[in-house]
């Protein structure tokens, strides 16, 4: 059981009609990992998650869950999962608590075990004082948090995640973000799909990049940042940017290994930010404002999936 | 490994609905019970009076199986419609239940099983009131919530399948127009379906309702029903079949998307 991986996939394809959601990926995640799909909206991270929760079936391709067929042992690997959707699915007619019960019920816990789970739960995920009020007047961050602690009632080997922290302010996330590591250092594998870098650098050991149903990379955060992108980023902005962007591009070639132009600044990727902030004096060129910054996974995501707007 | 078990999903749905119904019971207590009692006193009584005995009994006794069993349609009915497409649409909540053991025919058989408790009770309700006014005539009015329960299933899931099947809840106000309010008129609940004219009787006899309220009241009166029992029985069965076949596939194909 311990070296065998918690999710395997091959060759994996989802398709609605005519539409290709998921375009053949191949995937292994391992116990106590922590597992990203990253990727713009419409990437197929959604629909993947969906095939690994067993409630989407594969168009073809092999998938295995906790060393179970994903499609012949639907009921006994979901028995073993807890999902957190996208779209919170809460029963905002009964309160906090009956929630949870009612969920761990679904399982075939016993009346006694549900209780004594929800009410742990709620302790972990900081909502007791809530437990015996309704669903409804929760904040989106608090909402949040029930859905997690209900995805964890059945004690799961796996919990999957589908942009657990979309739409909620920064507090909530940071709150949201530190529950989860804990869950982490408990040893509960996780997976989860995010557009925000962040979260995925905070939470995830090994991520893959989604890009038109396919997976365009895949690594550890740190591995992925030093094969697609540069250790520094230098962001130059000029006087009068916009009119004369590709002439600035062009006078700051060579200084990195590669340029971006922006509308209102370059980036610049180098391997030594202040090296090539002495190579920009050296040239003479006056910049309005120059910044060398870490490369981030957004400079990865970016680099990897364009800067064209998906909707 | 903490799954056990102890509980059967199809129960656990039940339950759900049970949780829910304690902090609504006070709602439906006027419709399922004061309701139907209501209309006894004024048809049944009122009515009653001026139209004197039919088929040999008075007029009160007459209208009760027929108000017990349409008591129990309006329930099966009204509980299948909204609520299921709002668990699919607005709350979701078969959408959680999919991502647990719990299958499409749990879903289906929790609530069914649900609605036949909310209709047992309510049916037996009635009956202790009818008591009080000398409105039934054999003991056999005992077997009553029996029927009205297999009538619940046969109405309840092809219901609950349309409701599954839609997009959009006004679907539902052509459901109680041509479908619910013609059959409590026409299928024997207030006068007998003899009285219409040979061209409307079919429509009665399609009913699952007509069937229920020939069942109900044979019992309640110790009379013979219209057609053997095993008719009666057998095709409020088959609808209650496949409805259940046909709710289990809408539900399916509904949480596939």
């Amino acid at each position: 059981m311990a070296d065998q991986p918690l999710i395997y996939a091959r060759g994996l394809v989802k398709r609605f009609g005519k539409f290709t959601a998921v375009d053949g990926i191949d995937l292994e995640v391992a116990p106590g990992e922590a597992f990203g799909f990253l990727g713009p909206n419409g990437a197929g991270k959604s629909s993947t998650m969906r095939m690994i929760g067993c409630v989407s079936t594969p168009t073809s391709g092999e998938l295995r869950i906790l060393g179970m067929d994903a499609v012949r042992d639907g009921p006994s690997i979901r028995a073993r999962l807890g999902v957190c959707p996208q779209l919170d699915n809460l029963d905002p007619d009964l309160t906090v608590r009956e929630n949870l019960v009612t969920y761990a019920r679904y399982f075939g816990l016993s009346r006694a075990e549900s209780r004594r789970r929800a009410d742990e739960l709620l302790e972990f995920v900081q909502l007791a004082e809530r437990a015996g009020g309704k669903v409804e007047p929760l904040s989106g961050g608090m909402k949040r948090r029930l859905t997690i602690a209900r995805a964890m009632v059945n004690d799961p080997d796996l919990v999957l995640l589908d942009e657990p922290t979309t739409g909620l302010d920064p507090q909530a996330r940071h709150l949201l973000w530190e529950r989860l590591f804990r869950l982490k250092q408990r040893g509960v594998t996780l997976v989860l799909t995010t557009h925000y870098m962040d979260e995925a650098e905070q939470l995830c050991d090994r991520l893959v990049v989604m890009d038109g149903g396919r997976i365009v990379a895949e690594g550890s955060p740190r591995s992925l940042i030093e094969t697609y992108s540069t250790p520094e980023v230098v962001e130059v902005r000029f006087p009068g940017m916009s009119e004369s962007g590709a002439r600035h591009a062009a006078a700051l070639e060579g200084v990195g290994k590669r340029v971006d132009p922006l509308p209102d600044r370059v980036l610049v990727y180098v391997d030594d930010g202040d090296a090539a902030l002495a190579e920009i004096q050296r040239r003479g060129l006056e910049p309005s404002s120059v910044l060398v910054r870490r490369s981030t996974l957004e400079d990865v995501f970016l680099h990897l999936t364009g800067r064209t707007l998906v909707d | 490994m903490a799954v056990t078990h102890g509980v059967h999903p199809t129960v656990a749905v039940l339950e759900r609905h049970l949780t829910l119904y304690r902090r609504l019971w006070q709602a439906s207590v006027f419709s399922s019970f004061v309701l139907p009692v209501l209309f006894l006193l004024s048809i049944g009584i009122g009515v009653g009076g001026y139209v004197g005995r039919v088929q040999g009994v008075d007029y009160l006794s007459w209208i009760v199986p027929g108000v017990l069993a349409s008591t129990a349609f309006q329930i099966a009915v009204g509980e299948s419609t909204y609520s299921v497409l709002g668990d699919f649409k607005w709350v979701r909540a078969y959408h959680a239940m999919r991502a647990t053991p719990v299958g499409p025919a749990d879903m289906v058989r929790g609530q069914l099983l649900y609605l036949v408790l909310r209709v047992t009770i309510a049916v037996v309700a009635f009956l202790v009131v009818v008591v009080f006014f000398g409105g039934l005539h054999s003991p056999w009015a005992l077997v009553t919530p029996l029927v009205c329960a297999v009538l619940t299933v046969s109405v309840s899931a092809p219901v609950m399948a349309f409701a599954a099947t839609i997009d959009h809840d006004s679907y539902f106000s052509l459901l109680f127009r041509f479908v619910v309010i013609p059959s409590t008129l026409f299928a024997g609940v207030f006068f007998p379906v003899e009285q219409l004219t040979a061209v409307l009787r079919p429509l009665a006899y399609a009913s699952p309702l007509w069937h229920a309220v020939e069942l109900c009241r044979a019992a309640t009166l110790g009379t013979a029903p219209s057609w053997p029992v095993a008719v009666h029985a057998g095709y409020l069965l088959a609808w209650a079949a496949a409805g259940f076949f046909l709710a289990v596939r809408a539900f399916r194909r509904r949480l596939e998307d």
